[in-house]
């Protein structure tokens, strides 16, 4: 240990507070690695995320922009494309089925995830939290398609686990089950039970970021579960909260796997042209019109920037605490 | 704790340069994607721009599993000949992947396969066409490709979904026209007659709702309802007159008799709005199917599996469709898989080897095809195979009969009729509506469907 004194001036001089036991080395190299080797390793650290964001996100939204505004021939064609996406027949019904299904679905995630996290918080026993947490996330674990797959066997009473509840709300057969009326739910209760297991684990976590002597304040002041939850941990949660909004709206703006497995799996009871995705889709490869296709992927683009924006300013997800 | 790093540059200039190179790399990247290499093609002798021809080269052809078989035989009757076999879904249930997968292609303008299975018989509408900046997929097959006595070996008719314009893209692998499959037990039992007109057929229906309910005459469930009743009705649901032609009127007398008849049966329990490969159709109506219009393969699909109703050896039998009264027979399809030969293929050779092989050889056609085939010279042999298995009760000569009375009226436009009919009506008749009441809504989803597809509707 007494080697160490003499490097404990010199280390304090570079702006580190040595730790007892350390060799002088190696807090001497950590005060170096501050410097800027450590500045130039954070770049390496986002240069990979950099590179991928730009080869498949930046790029091809370039790409896409470049041809929506150009003929099939490369030619200029100012907005045609979008005059022509926006009055195509299909194009309004899938904004409805899209926007209507976003509501839904945005509103049931943001109210029920935040609810389950409370209460999986509030659980005090221990195993039956860590549990609970485990069962809610499982599902996530699936993969987008193939948990698509299983739910086209739970949607079908004549074979699913829960038909006779699907017999109580009226539904004898698979087509009457997915009748179009009832797709937004339908599709809203298969990305609910995929995605919301993976954000109560989220919210638990930033529920658990709440310092206790706050919550212990709250408790001496004689608040309540209600009370500390909506006076205390809603306002701490809600940069996690407009957060999930975000990422949630993303992929819900671009739902496309859950119509298109049902279409293929009903055979067309679902349209295939239910989502403004599938529609860009169709007008790729079924009408063979990228720049129509590359219209309605940026019309989506600036929906979904504009709202994300409303999330950002609301949640204050870029202010500092 | 952590002190804040001291910095040379500005992040926000750094930001901005980094910005700047990415944006040039885009442009670089779309410049190099723009100047793609353009193909080297020459008017070739077979009515379409040909490649440069590289004999022994191996040929890629696409398959689904169950033509697997094919490629199979084809290596153990040629095994000089190199292929490599590539396996996806054949395009079937609407999943479109065949155009999906060319029309890549055709932006790359390269990876083209030689020759390609579908399941759906309206890719000629297609595929018979120029896309920009390039040439149509399908290699023209009467221009000299394939020799005219085996195009004319066809049953009648059978090449029509093929035929675009007068010429022919594909070759047809099997029929699918609908004939009236019945259950020659239960007809027995009962004392019925077999119906031979759709009026008949109706008083049928009637009278088993009322003497035997619970039992079946027909399903309308499924996508391709259309196309067996519609279709065999002369509905004027989609008339392809040219190339981005079409005529729709699904209003006519023809097309309301045959609501009509639908909605009577339906409402009575006869005809059921299950869809045929649902588990529930199987649930409630296994051994109780006592009459069903539908395409030839529902033999092997649905009354001869074990996955399905698996009725019995001696029971089911064949009839000629029924036809209105006065009138004469004529009756729908429903599918039956093509072969292409790509107009890009480097070895048209062993392409035309593989395919004239695939869709006219005893081997596949008439040992392994589970349909029927639609080589005539393979048909008649198939059948005949089939009689001998003692599966059917009676003889199949229905099935060679109604080969070539598939009403020509109703085309086979790029978009699939199939999906039109499952979007607008289904939903409305598994839940308490009526066909009559669609009927008009339906051909409206047709006209725009085929407006969006870039057809003139007339």
């Amino acid at each position: 240990m007494t080697a160490t004194v003499p490097d404990v001036e010199a280390t304090a001089a570079a702006g580190v507070t040595p730790r007892l036991g350390r060799s002088p080395r190696r807090a001497g190299r950590a005060s170096v690695r501050r410097s800027p080797v450590k500045n130039r390793m954070g770049y390496v650290f986002v240069s990979g995320y950099t590179v991928l964001m730009l080869v498949f996100g930046v790029f091809p939204a370039l790409y896409a922009l470049v041809l929506s505004v150009t003929t099939i021939d490369g030619s200029f064609a100012g907005f045609d494309n979008f005059a022509k996406v926006l009055g195509d027949y299909r194009f309004l019904p899938a904004v409805g089925h899209v926007a209507v299904y976003l509501v839904i679905w945005l509103v049931s995630l943001l109210v029920l995830v935040v609810l389950l996290a409370l209460v999986v918080h509030a659980i005090r026993i221990r195993w039956l939290s860590n549990a609970s947490r485990f069962i809610f996330y499982i599902p996530g674990a699936l993969a987008g398609a193939s948990s698509v797959m299983l739910w086209l066997f739970v949607l079908d009473p004549s074979v699913s686990p829960v038909g006779w509840l699907l017999e109580a709300f009226g539904f004898e057969s698979f087509v009457q089950t997915i009748n179009p009326a009832n797709l937004p739910v339908v599709f809203t209760v298969i990305a609910f039970w995929t995605g919301a297991g993976g954000w109560i684990v989220i919210m638990y976590g930033a529920l658990n970021n709440i310092p206790e002597e706050v919550m212990e304040a709250a408790k001496i002041d004689g608040a309540n579960a209600v009370q500390t939850a909506v006076r205390i941990q809603l306002p701490m949660m809600k940069k996690w909260i407009a957060y999930m909004g975000i990422m949630s709206l993303a992929a819900g703006t671009q739902l496309f796997v859950e119509p298109q497995l049902l279409s293929q799996a009903s055979n067309a009871v679902v349209a295939n042209d239910y989502s403004l995705n599938q529609l860009a889709y169709l007008y790729a490869f079924q009408q063979n019109d990228f720049n129509g296709s590359a219209a309605i992927s940026i019309l989506l683009l600036v929906i979904a920037l504009a709202l994300s924006a409303f999330f950002v300013a609301r949640g204050g997800l870029f202010e500092k605490d | 704790m952590v002190q804040a790093p001291e910095r040379t540059h500005s992040p926000r200039r750094r930001f901005r340069s980094l910005a700047l190179l990415s944006g040039a790399a885009a442009i670089a990247l779309l410049a190099a994607g723009c100047a793609g290499g353009s193909s080297s093609a020459s008017n070739g002798e077979f009515g379409f721009p040909e490649t440069e021809q590289q004999a022994d080269s191996t040929i890629t052809v696409w398959v689904d599993n169950t033509r697997v078989a094919a490629a199979d035989a084809f290596k153990a009757a040629n095994p000089d000949v190199p292929i490599d076999v590539v396996t996806y879904d054949g395009s079937a249930n609407g999943s479109n992947s065949f155009q999906t997968k060319i029309q890549l292609f055709d932006k790359a303008k390269k990876g083209w396969p030689d020759v390609v299975w579908s399941t759906q018989t309206n890719d000629a509408a297609w595929a018979s066409q120029t896309t920009p900046g390039s040439q149509p997929f399908a290699a023209q097959l009467d221009g000299g490709l394939v020799d005219s006595e085996l195009i004319d070996g066809f049953t009648p008719g059978s090449l029509d979904p093929c035929t675009v314009d007068g010429k022919v893209y594909c070759l047809r692998n099997d029929l699918a026209q609908n004939v009236l499959w019945y259950d020659k037990t239960l007809f027995d039992q009962f004392g019925y007659t077999l119906p031979t007109t759709w009026e008949e057929y109706q008083e049928l229906g009637e009278k088993v709702a009322s003497e035997h309910p619970g039992y079946i005459i027909g399903a309308a469930g499924d996508a391709w309802t259309p196309e067996i009743y519609m279709w065999a009705s002369k509905c004027q649901a989609g008339d392809v007159t040219a190339v981005r032609e079409i005529t729709v009127d699904t209003t006519s007398e023809e097309c309301q008799r045959m609501a009509d008849l639908l909605d009577t049966t339906i409402a009575n329990g006869s005809v059921t709005t299950e869809s045929v490969f649902s588990p529930s159709f199987v649930q409630k109506y296994a051994g109780k199917v006592l009459a069903m219009p539908g395409p030839v393969w529902y033999s092997g699909a649905i009354f001869n599996s074990p996955d399905s109703l698996n009725v019995p050896a001696g029971q089911i039998g064949a009839a000629t469709p029924l036809t209105w009264d006065g009138e004469d027979v004529v009756t729908g399809n429903v599918g039956g898989g093509t072969w292409y030969i790509s107009s890009h293929s480097a070895n048209l050779a062993s392409a035309k080897k593989f395919v004239e092989f695939a869709a006219t050889s005893d081997e596949y056609q008439v040992e392994l095809n589970p349909g029927l085939p639609a080589f005539a010279a393979a048909g008649e042999k198939w059948v005949a195979k089939q009689a001998d298995s003692g599966y059917f009760a009676g003889d199949l000569s229905a099935l060679t009969d109604s080969a070539s009375l598939v009403w020509s009226g109703w085309g086979s436009p790029t978009f699939s009729q199939e999906a039109v009919w499952a979007k607008t009506v289904t939903p409305v008749i598994t839940s308490g509506g009526t066909v009559s009441d669609t009927l008009e809504e339906w051909g409206q989803a047709i006209k725009d469907q085929a407006q969006v597809n870039g057809y003139k509707v007339g």
